[in-house]
């Protein structure tokens, strides 16, 4: 056996082949940028209807691009055209190229829908690998992976990734927190890629359990798909004498693996010569200063069945000026702390209020007074809904008020996708505001 | 013959019930009788009032949801098997109850139970086919001592 | 249970609108029976070779007087020891390893008859050969690479997604990663992006096509043609009301974790039975309690050889599942012999929602709840096609309250524990003390109404 503290060292990793773009001289970084930038806004203006018209009202062709920099040329795409054009309408590659279809929950109803050649599903198990390797894991490594799987890209996402390392991979999906304490200790799990809350909450259990981390040979956290703080990593790296490192990524571009932490964890690398970093004003959509503070747009510099031009995250960062004391020549962003629009996640999962709006008016005619409260318990996410009874609902049997309750949560959870407590309050006790309601209180330590 | 009974919806929350309380009292409407069905997060006050409309408009007036529902009122024997004789016509005439409890009070060796039925009119016609004694309003309010 | 005589029902060849066409995914398929029958000779040596690194077999061969040596033709299986369940919950959670720990690029999980589950390993060539062996069979129900299979499978530590994900995958088709639950949505993805192909356990899709209906939905509008049906038995009645309401093929197939997972076997166009992928694994039916063969066609318990799979080759696994083999030809040109629908168990294992449950996992949950006597039953049945479990359980006078939130937080208890054992949702009912039947000796735990195969 391997020593335990040689493994918690993480010794064994060395340069991982995949890496080699995160080195590259920023001459050629730009050549293949550039070079990739031409085919793709090729691909996109060519196959995809929207990607045409919007361009063609720019008055830009794909014979306008000539570097790297003319991206901003290009016009932005938008989390609505993603649902306006739903299903298919961005769809860039014929079906019998296609061999993915992912999901994530839309601002309302309908999901966004997101698709993958055999190319684009190497290009995202690569960036995987890539982050694996950034995080010094190898394919010595026992990966147990508490992402859910399903449409939601975290899990197949890591899942590939961890097979492309040649690591061994523990397909545990989420949920069953006792027996991911079970089978971290029983297989001698290195490495664990889910939720930092959720970890959080897998530390608590295990702590009441008896089972101390430190005494396993877990070395590394792959933590992504909500925000998180430097002091809760802080607190997760006591509790458990691991690294806790930050992964970046989103479905419309491609999944977990758009970006991630190198053991300086100071900011997240983005594997930029796949997605391309722009900075740029919420409000306006104006490129900010080198350093300046606003969204980030990104741009698929390489997805060939759903080309995303300069899509707009919403996630509020910056773009560090300064080289990283790790070598990598690929730029840095913060890591995310707010958005520019009223989107919240829970448990890895994308909210939108308005999408609890839907939900709510599916069951009761006219849209009931609502708060959504999020709250942590033993690092746990909670979302709770509180809906006010109005007479028209109100019935004096028990059944019939615990059914409508029952119907409230079953319709948020088919149009979230997550479960959600639903508690019916007397009339007149959630806050009114003065204009915009504050529909969303947010209690989770971050 | 049915009665008008005032339901509340409270959370299980303190001072949700002297609210209620509070505001039948300023309205002169007197508790005739009541019962609780409490759940993991809410509970149900059930009232039967002296003056069933007086009362809802008072609790809604304290910004409650109130619900006024049919329920039937049977006179029983107040003695070991008054409440199974009872039940066994009500399941004999094929009458689903929804829930019942007890009225505080009755007279001459005669308890009162409340009755809440999926279809009352059609449970009571069948009751008082059955022999059996359903107690209007002015009744009920006469025997709680016409306060 | 019945092990009668008995011989295939007739089944038909053509779906309500479109016949399938007759292809094969690899060549080692149609091998003459006696090239396949010298494969398995060769690769059964190489597996007992193999296998004597496992500590556990070592020990077997030992005291059997094993050696290579002893195996020379396929009648020699017969001195090889058994393994079972039992064995591998015995050597947790890998002892059955035959390569280094290195080699290892997966590891999956079944339930156990207690919390700790069962868990099997897998090389990249473990993974190469599963999906391979997934797609001989998808291919086989009219699966071609243009096409979008919608997959109404847990991933997880189940195999079931996995495998047929990866055999999708080899297939060069498209997947929908729907995963479980969700129903609504579910139904929405299979209609508006336009799946051929449907993956998921018998009961799940008449579930999908019942609650399809209740929103206005046709089933038989949506744009499926195929199904891929495994994890639970199921039978030719089912068969025929899915493809009836749905407007669809649906083909069978049959597979364990312990074995490989899904990809044991599978059905053929022509739909006669379950083509056993001989080259790869041996199948003996056996009469469970002499350990004979049965007879031709006479339905006995599974008894399976994983010879093939690097990292844990499995020797005369007793599945206690029951089913028949037909060695006669196929007019599909496959020279595999053909298995039956699973016709029953030998234990008391039960299958709900495509999950093992067996009923000392409820006995260990109630022994973690305070307030839970552990006097139960478990009843089961198809209602409105979602297979649905109630579990009654006896509470202590003791512990009676009557505040309805104590009780409500009992059953509470009582479902947690449940869920997290199981991995099952359940309606938990308390009932009162003494209430439930008391039987002398093996208690009948389980009152299960869904229909069975017969032969």
């Amino acid at each position: 056996m391997t020593n335990l503290a040689s493994i918690k060292a993480g010794t064994g990793g060395g340069f991982h082949p995949a890496s080699a773009p995160d080195y590259l001289p920023d001459a050629q970084l730009r050549d293949l940028q550039t070079q990739r930038l031409k085919r793709i806004v090729k691909q996109a203006y060519d196959n995809v209807a929207l990607y045409r018209r919007r361009m063609e009202e720019l008055n830009v062709t794909p014979d306008d691009i000539h570097s790297i920099d003319d991206v901003v040329k290009l016009p932005f795409t938008n989390k609505s055209d993603l649902r306006d054009n739903y299903p298919f309408g961005l769809f860039a590659a014929p079906m019998n190229e296609i061999v993915r279809v992912h999901a994530s929950s839309g601002t309302t109803g309908k999901p966004t829908v997101v698709a993958y050649t055999r190319e684009d599903i190497d290009v995202w198990s690569n960036s995987m690998v890539r982050a694996f390797a950034c995080y010094g894991m190898h394919s010595g490594d026992i990966i147990q992976n508490a992402y859910g799987y399903g449409l939601f890209t975290g899990g197949l996402g890591a899942h590939y990734g961890g097979e492309a390392l040649g690591a061994t991979v523990i397909p545990i999906s989420g949920g069953n927190t006792d027996r991911q304490i079970m089978i971290m200790k029983d297989f001698s799990v290195t490495a664990i890629c889910c939720t930092p809350s959720y970890f959080l909450h897998v530390l608590e259990r295990a702590q009441e359990m008896g089972v101390d981390i430190h005494d396993l040979p877990l070395r590394a956290g792959v933590f992504g798909a909500e925000p998180w703080t430097e002091s809760m990593r802080d607190r997760i790296e006591a509790m458990s004498g691991i690294k806790a490192y930050d992964i970046y990524g989103l479905s419309e571009i491609i999944g977990p693996g758009v970006g991630a932490e190198c053991q300086a964890q100071d900011g997240l690398h983005l594997f930029e010569d796949h997605f391309y970093p722009e900075i740029v004003n919420p409000e306006t959509g104006e490129p900010c200063q080198p350093g300046e503070e606003g969204e980030l747009v990104l741009t698929t510099l390489s997805k060939m069945a759903m080309p995303m031009l300069r899509y707009r995250t919403h996630d509020i960062t910056c773009i560090y000026p300064e080289t990283c004391s790790c070598g990598r020549g690929i730029r840095r962003i913060r890591r995310i702390g707010r958005r520019s629009d009223d989107m919240f996640i829970i448990r890895g999962v994308n909210v939108f209020p308005s999408q609890v709006e839907t939900a709510l008016l599916a069951v009761e005619e006219t849209m009931p007074h609502y708060q959504i409260i999020l709250d942590r318990e033993k690092g746990l996410d909670r979302m709770e809904v509180q809906v006010e009874v109005t007479a028209d609902v109100f019935s004096d049997k028990v059944r019939a008020l615990e059914g409508l309750q029952n119907k409230l949560a079953k319709s948020l959870e088919h149009t979230l996708g997550i479960h959600a407590n639903v508690r019916l309050v007397e009339p007149h006790t959630i806050e009114r505001s003065q204009g915009k309601a504050r529909r969303v209180i947010d209690r989770r330590e971050m | 013959m049915k009665l008008k009974q005032l339901s509340l919806f409270l959370e299980n929350r303190p001072g949700q019930l002297v609210q209620a309380a509070q505001a039948l009292k300023e309205a002169g409407v007197n508790i005739l009788t009541l019962s609780l069905a409490d759940t993991e997060q809410f509970g149900i006050l059930r009232l039967i009032v002296s003056d069933w409309e007086k009362g809802k408009r008072a609790l809604e007036a304290h910004q409650c949801v109130v619900n006024a529902a049919d329920v039937a009122a049977l006179e029983v024997s107040d003695r070991p098997g008054g409440l199974a004789e009872i039940l066994g016509i009500i399941e004999e005439c094929g009458i689903n109850i929804e829930y019942m409890y007890a009225f505080t009070f009755g007279r001459d060796g005669k308890a009162i139970l409340i009755f809440r039925f999926e279809e009352v009119d059609e449970a009571i016609a069948k009751l008082q086919a059955r022999n059996v004694n359903v107690i209007g309003s002015v009744e009920l309010f006469e025997l709680s001592g016409g306060r | 249970m019945s092990l009668h005589q008995t011989t295939f029902a007739p089944y038909k060849t053509q779906g309500p609108e479109f016949a399938i066409e007759n292809r094969i995914w690899d060549a080692d398929e149609t091998l003459p029976r006696a090239e396949l029958e010298a494969l398995q000779v060769e690769r059964l040596r190489d597996c007992v070779g193999r296998a004597a690194a496992v500590p556990f077999y070592q020990e077997k061969f030992r005291e059997n007087n094993i050696t290579l040596s002893s195996v020379r033709s396929l009648d020699d299986l017969k001195r090889l020891p058994f393994t079972t369940k039992q064995d591998l919950r015995d050597h947790y959670p890998l002892g059955f390893l035959a390569v280094t720990r290195d080699k290892i690029a997966r590891v999956h999980g079944s339930s156990g008859t207690t919390g700790k589950p069962t868990f099997v390993a897998y090389t990249h060539d473990d993974l190469a050969l599963w999906s391979n062996l997934c797609a001989r069979f998808l291919y086989a129900g009219g699966l071609r690479s243009n096409h979008l299979v919608h997959i109404a499978f847990g991933y997880g530590l189940f195999t079931g997604g996995f495998g047929l994900h990866y055999g999708v995958e080899r297939v060069g088709a498209a997947i929908v990663p729907a995963a479980s639950g969700n129903t609504e949505r579910q139904i929405m993805l299979l209609k508006d992006l336009g799946a051929d192909a449907l993956v998921c356990t018998p009961s799940y899709a008449l579930y999908i096509a019942e609650v399809a209906a209740s929103e206005g939905i046709d089933p038989r509008d949506l744009p499926l043609r195929y199904a891929h049906f495994g994890g639970e038995p199921w039978t030719e009645d089912m068969r025929r009301q899915i493809e009836e309401d749905m407007n669809i093929l649906a083909f069978n197939n049959y597979g364990l974790s312990e074995i490989i997972g899904p990809g044991v076997s599978g059905e053929c166009a022509a739909r006669r039975g379950m083509h056993f992928q001989e080259d790869h694994f041996i199948v003996e039916c056996l009469n469970p309690d002499t350990l004979e063969s049965a007879g031709e066609g006479e339905a006995g318990e599974l008894v399976i050889t994983a010879m093939t799979k690097q990292a844990m080759p499995i020797i005369r696994y007793r599945t206690r599942d029951i089913a028949s083999i037909d060695r006669s030809p196929c007019p599909c040109g496959r020279t595999s012999a053909r298995m039956s629908r699973v016709l029953g168990r030998t234990d008391d294992m039960l299958i709900v929602r495509g999950v093992n449950l067996y009923p000392s996992q409820i006995e260990e949950a109630l022994l973690r709840v305070e307030g839970a006597a552990p006097h139960y039953q478990i009843e089961v049945d198809r209602k409105g096609n979602l297979d649905e479990i109630t579990v009654r359980v006896e509470m202590r006078a003791r512990d009676f309250s009557d505040k309805m939130r104590e009780m409500a937080h009992l059953r509470d208890r009582i479902d947690r524990e449940v869920q997290h054992i199981t991995g099952l949702r359940m309606h938990i009912e308390l009932v009162a003390p003494q209430t439930l039947e008391r039987f002398v000796g093996k208690a009948k735990r389980v009152i299960d109404h869904r229909p069975k195969a017969t032969l």
